[in-house]
């Protein structure tokens, strides 16, 4: 089973239900657009496949590739492959790009092997070129003092390097200008490929100009209340969120 | 890469272990004028040695614990349970060979003959009360450097010994300097003539071996004029249930324009008492710097300082404290400015894990008459979890016109959203925690040497996975 599979989720903050059942599969090698107003809990859904210790789950599961993923810590999922590029990135002081991300390389090799430097440099300075980053930039610390395009391209630089099987996006157009935008989506086009899923979280039909994706979800209060092809993302971009939340208090048909 | 983590050993459990070995010497338990006088006696001490530890003793014994400001822990200390004098034997020999087998075979599996046909000048090795080795490279003998216990210093070189000995820290300076004063025993004792620059590092080991033992080395380093010295200080003791009390006296003496540079990465078991002073006189244009790691101990108290008695003299103090459960790291710095166009920087760090406390104290005093002297004071404290403690008292007294201070404090807490996107990443909580902190003193960490900032980051990896559950 090649695929991140979402089922039957509910998901509370305290007694607030914020997901309310909710299923979904990423194939691997596809793109998916998940798109809703503020408020519909797409971060949650984000956050909570990579395990966010703030929410709780009540039921249903996530698998990846067959795995039970709430059975897994938040490291040990993205060992396995799983990865979250956030909304929101913590900056971690003191600690520059490149030695983070080796660290979670070094992380991901078993027990007495060593993360060979020049083999990593190598690959950095590829990644780095690919996605027309600034050799100074992995010197920096992480997200210390970054603009919202330099945070969102640190997210994809480590997502270039951490090869992930599944890629969660959370709202990476969030704060960018329409140049940084330009850049982010060619890194993530760059990155698509056969032998990687993503779910791809916005708010805005605007990035989707550029990630084109394969389908398009439509989340309101919690739910999916439409799937469709990326034709859907134009429709509601035209109508707007009003006409399917309206859509949505209608029962959803099974 | 692969980096050569052997260079100075300060890892916990590498230290952790003890053998049993034969005392020759043995001053018994508890501290009164017989026990100076057995030290005195198997020393054999001249008589100004001898009146100097007896009157140190009344000393210690009028001043009371300082426990109106400081930790109450120290009332936990049984001065008369202490053994203060335990040796093998009078003499450190020049070759390892020649250090008795039961010893020896400590200081092998600390990694210390190694090291110091690596990139050492000079070592002396201090096992309990006594040096049982101390050698310099031949080179830097031949230039005039003296590097002996403080034993044979003051025998062999009394006219540079005595000029300065008790000079920059006086015996009464407090209780702890005291005691020091009457039962010191080891230590180093180094002069650097004028213009030489000793290129490699000297070093010293101290290794606490017996239980219910106090360990009271005294160093005097004197730096000539324009020369310039780097001296190392690693420290280890077994972990014993009772309390170890180690108490040194410390003092650096920077003649016109020298530098000197002295680097403590200590890594105590959870016994120890540390209470050491440490302090440093510059005269004009020379500089003195202490670089200090505090890892480990129950409690340890230290404030290096440095009088800058000479224009435009400068002094600086970099230190780190971890502070363990159940741990008290009580640490700071002293800046005495005394002549014009003085500076001082103190940078501290601090990290408190689980229950541990962390208590900055700094001082920096320019009076009213100097002109143009600066200070920069930073202290900067991370709390990793919420029952965590620290504490800062800066006192800072500036007068006159035309002085400038500049004093920055932070605290800061290691998130849990920081720990959560760090595990996204594949770290394990532990990892993302002690890769936290070592980006916290990082910027500190860069300016000691290699060896030592490659140690101390593999020595805070340890302390934070046996932190995290």
């Amino acid at each position: 089973m090649q695929q991140l599979e979402i089922k039957n989720l509910r998901v509370a903050i305290g007694e607030n239900e914020i997901i309310r059942d909710l299923s979904l599969s990423v194939g691997l090698g596809e793109l998916h657009a998940v798109m809703g107003p503020n408020g519909s809990g797409k971060s949650t859904l984000a956050k909570v496949i990579a395990g966010h210790p703030d929410y709780k789950v009540t039921s249903g599961e996530v698998f990846m590739d067959g795995e039970n993923l709430f059975e897994l810590e938040p490291d040990e999922r993205a060992r396995k492959g799983l990865f979250l590029a956030f909304q929101y990135p913590s900056e971690v002081p003191g600690v520059t790009i490149a030695n983070f991300l080796r660290a979670a390389m070094q992380a991901r090799l078993p027990e007495g092997e060593e993360l060979e430097a020049t083999d990593y440099y190598a690959k950095l300075y590829e990644k780095m070129d690919l996605l027309e980053i600034d050799r100074s930039f992995t010197s920096r610390a992480v997200n210390e003092g970054f603009s919202g395009g330099e945070k969102k391209r640190c997210e994809i630089l480590q997502m270039a390097m951490l090869d992930p099987r599944y890629a969660v996006l959370d709202e990476t157009d969030s704060g960018l200008d329409i140049d940084a935008l330009k850049v982010v989506a060619n890194g993530v086009n760059s990155l698509r490929g056969p032998n990687l899923g993503v779910l791809l979280i916005t708010h805005y039909q605007r990035l989707l100009n550029y990630i084109v994706p394969d389908f398009v979800h439509v989340m309101v209060q919690g739910r999916i209340v439409r799937s469709g092809g990326k034709e859907l993302a134009l429709e509601l971009e035209e109508k707007g969120y009003d006409l399917i939340r309206d859509h949505a208090e209608e029962p959803v048909a099974a | 890469m692969k980096t050569d983590t052997s260079a100075v050993n300060i890892d916990r459990d590498v230290g952790d272990f003890h053998y049993k070995v034969e005392y020759g010497y043995d001053a018994g338990v508890g501290l009164d004028e017989r026990v100076v006088n057995y030290i005195s006696d198997v020393k054999q001490d001249p008589d100004w040695v001898r009146e100097f530890r007896l009157k140190a003793l009344q000393t210690f014994e009028s001043k009371p614990l300082p426990t109106h400001w400081a930790s109450k822990d120290l009332e936990a200390i049984d001065f008369n349970k202490i053994r203060y004098y335990l040796a093998q034997g009078q003499r450190s020999t020049r070759s390892w060979d020649e250090v008795p087998e039961d010893v020896k075979r400590t200081f092998e599996r600390l990694g210390i003959p190694e090291q110091e046909r690596k990139f050492l000048a000079g070592v002396e090795a201090q096992f309990d009360s006594e040096a049982v080795y101390s050698n310099i490279k031949k080179a830097v003998g031949e230039q005039g450097v003296i590097f002996v216990g403080s034993t044979e210093g003051l025998k062999e070189h009394p006219e540079i010994f005595r000029r300065w000995f008790g000079k920059v820290i006086p015996t009464g300076d407090n209780k702890f300097s005291a005691l020091n004063s009457a039962v010191f025993s080891g230590g180093s004792f180094i002069y650097v003539p004028p213009g030489v620059k000793v290129k490699h590092p000297l070093q010293a080991y101290f290794r606490i071996n017996a239980e219910n033992f106090g360990q009271f080395e005294r160093t005097l380093i004197i730096c000539d004029e324009g020369s310039e010295l780097t001296y190392m200080e690693g420290c280890t003791a077994p972990k014993f249930n009772t309390a170890t009390l180690h108490c040194a006296v410390v003092e650096l003496i920077a003649l016109k324009g020298a530098k000197l540079q002295y680097i403590t990465v200590q890594n105590w078991s959870p016994n120890v008492f540390n209470l050491v002073t440490k302090r440093g006189l510059a005269h004009e244009e020379s500089e003195i710097k202490w670089i200090d790691c505090n890892i480990g101990s129950r409690l340890t108290m230290k404030y290096p300082g440095v009088v800058l008695k000479g224009r435009k003299s400068r002094g600086e103090v970099l230190s780190i404290a971890l502070a363990n459960n159940g741990q008290h790291q009580d640490t700071g710095a002293k800046m005495i400015h005394a002549a014009d166009e003085t500076t001082s920087n103190i940078i501290s760090k601090s990290i408190s894990i689980g229950t541990g406390r962390a208590t900055y104290r700094g001082l920096v005093h320019v009076p009213k008459h100097l002109k143009n002297c600066k200070n920069n004071t930073e202290c900067d404290a991370l709390l990793i979890n919420s029952t965590s403690r620290t504490d800062t008292y800066p006192a800072i007294t500036v007068r006159g016109t035309g002085n400038s201070v500049q004093h920055e404090a932070s605290v800061s807490q290691v998130s849990a959203e920081q720990i959560f996107y760090m595990q996204q990443r594949g770290l394990s909580e532990a990892q993302a925690m002690s890769l936290s902190v070592n980006g916290f003193v990082n910027d500190l960490v860069r300016q000691f040497p290699m060896e030592y900032s490659v140690e101390l980051k593999r020595l805070i990896e340890l302390e934070m996975e046996g932190s995290v559950g």
